[in-house]
C-alpha cells in the first residue's frame, strides 16, 4: 500500500501583501449631532477583504460605537445595502480589490429613508410599499388533496428572475423618483409584485396590477436604471417594470 | 384590547374610478415622441437641407410653407404634440423639485398657461396666415402672390 506523498513540497505562497484603506464614513448620532458629519477611519485591509470586514474592524478595534446592520454576512439576508463610493452596494459583497484604493472610500446610508443612525435607516415605508403589492399567493382554487400546485418548468421560468429578491432596498433607494416623491412604491415592491402577478399559479394578478396602475405606481418609473445597477441580486428590476406596465397596458400577464 | 388589522387591509385607499391621467400620460409621452421625431426632422430637413439650404428661408419660404395644407396640417400636429409634450414633462419636473404645495401648484399652473396660450395664437397664425400682405413688394413675398 502506497501513500500519495508529495514530491517536491508546494512553494511557500508568497504572503498576501496588506495595505492602508481609508474610510470616510457618514456619521449620525441622533443623541449628539443636529446633521450627519464625514468621520474617517484607517485600517489595514487585504485585498480579498470585504467593506463589511472594514467596518467590522473599526468597529471591534477603533471606534465601538459604529452603527450597522448586518447579519448573514454572505449577500443573502440583505441586511447591510450601503452607498459605497455613491454606488448602493453590500457592504459584504463588495470586495477592497475591485475598488480604487489610491482614493478614500466614502460609505454612507442609503438614500431617501429616514437616517436612524450611522448607516441605519429606518426600513419601514420600505416594507410598507412591499406589503402594499399583496406579495403572498392568491389562489382561487385547491390544490388535489395531498399534492402541491403543478406548475409547468416554463411558467416557473417566466417570474424566476424577480424570485431572487431579498428585500435589501438597494434598488428602491437608488431611485431618484423615490427620493424626491417617498410616495413611490419603489422598483422592489414592484419587482416582488411581479414575481406573483406572472406566476401562473396566483390568480389575483389583476389586483395587484389595479394597486401598481395608481398614481403612485409604475407609471412614475422613468427608466433610469439605477434599480438595475444596484441590484446585488443582478435581477433586471427596470424590465420587471417594463413588464408590469405592459401587463397592465394589455390587460393582462 | 388591542386589535390586529386583517393582513390584505391597504394601507393607502384604491384608486378612485375615472381616467387614469398617470396612466395616459404616459402612454401619450411614448406615442408622441415617436412621431415628434418623424414631425421634427422632416421639418428640419425641409427647412434647412433641401434646396438652397438655410439660405432660403424668408418671409416668402415661411408664406409658402403656411398656405400649403399639407405643411398646415404637419405644424399643427408639430404645435400640439410637442407643446403637450413638453408641458407634461415640465410638470413631472416640477413634481420632483417643487416639494412645497402652494409653489408646486403656481408653477404647474404657469405651465398650463403657457402651453394653452402658444397653443392656441400657435394655430391661430397657422390657419390665418396671410402670406400676401396688401401692399408688400413682390422681392419679399411667395412666388404665387399677385403683384400690384
Amino acid at each position: 500500500m502506497s501513500t500519495a506523498v508529495l514530491d517536491t513540497p508546494p512553494a511557500p505562497e508568497a504572503p498576501v501583501q496588506s495595505f492602508t484603506v481609508t474610510l470616510i464614513i457618514r456619521r449620525f448620532d441622533p443623541d449628539q449631532d443636529t446633521e450627519p458629519r464625514w468621520q474617517d477611519f484607517d485600517v489595514e485591509m487585504f485585498p480579498t477583504d470585504r467593506i463589511l470586514d472594514a467596518l467590522h474592524k473599526i468597529k471591534w478595534e477603533q471606534d465601538g460605537s459604529l452603527t450597522f446592520r448586518r447579519s448573514c454576512a454572505h449577500g443573502i439576508c440583505g441586511s447591510d445595502a450601503m452607498r459605497i463610493n455613491g454606488r448602493n452596494r453590500l457592504a459584504c459583497k463588495t470586495l477592497i480589490k475591485d475598488l480604487d484604493i489610491s482614493k478614500p472610500i466614502y460609505v454612507e446610508a442609503i438614500k431617501g429613508l429616514p437616517l436612524e443612525k450611522d448607516l441605519i435607516v429606518d426600513m419601514e415605508p420600505f416594507f410598507a410599499s412591499y406589503r402594499e403589492v399583496q406579495p403572498f399567493l392568491i389562489p382561487n382554487s385547491k390544490p388535489e388533496k395531498g399534492k402541491e400546485r403543478v406548475q409547468s418548468v416554463a411558467d416557473r421560468a417566466r417570474f424566476d428572475d424577480t424570485t431572487k429578491c431579498i428585500l435589501c432596498a438597494a434598488c428602491t433607494s437608488s431611485c431618484p423618483v423615490f427620493w424626491t416623491d417617498g410616495q413611490y412604491f419603489g422598483p422592489a415592491a414592484i419587482v416582488n409584485a411581479h414575481r406573483f402577478i406572472f406566476d401562473s399559479r396566483d390568480d389575483a394578478s389583476q389586483v395587484r396590477l389595479d394597486i401598481l396602475n395608481d398614481k403612485e405606481g409604475v407609471w412614475r418609473c422613468r427608466t433610469t436604471f439605477n434599480c438595475t445597477d444596484a441590484c446585488p441580486r443582478g435581477i433586471q428590476v427596470t424590465q420587471a417594470i417594463a413588464e408590469v406596465k405592459q401587463a397592465i397596458l394589455m390587460g393582462k400577464r | 384590547m388591542t386589535t390586529i388589522e386583517a393582513p390584505r387591509t391597504p394601507s393607502r385607499p384604491a384608486r378612485k374610478r375615472g381616467v387614469n391621467w398617470e396612466k395616459w400620460g404616459w402612454i401619450y409621452m411614448r406615442a408622441s415622441g415617436v412621431v415628434l421625431v418623424v414631425l421634427i426632422f422632416g421639418h428640419l430637413f425641409v427647412n434647412l437641407v433641401l434646396g438652397q439650404g438655410v439660405k432660403a428661408i424668408d418671409f416668402a419660404f415661411v408664406g409658402g410653407k403656411l398656405s400649403s395644407p399639407f405643411w398646415q396640417v404637419w405644424d399643427l400636429l408639430m404645435l400640439w404634440l410637442a407643446l403637450i409634450h413638453g408641458g407634461n414633462g415640465m410638470r413631472t419636473l416640477v413634481n420632483d423639485y417643487a416639494s412645497h404645495p402652494l409653489v408646486n401648484r403656481i408653477l404647474k399652473l404657469a405651465i398650463l398657461a403657457a402651453v394653452v396660450v402658444l397653443v392656441l395664437l400657435g394655430t391661430l397664425v397657422i390657419f390665418t396666415f396671410d402670406p400676401c400682405p396688401a401692399g408688400a413688394p413682390a422681392n419679399l413675398v411667395a412666388s404665387f402672390c399677385p403683384v400690384p
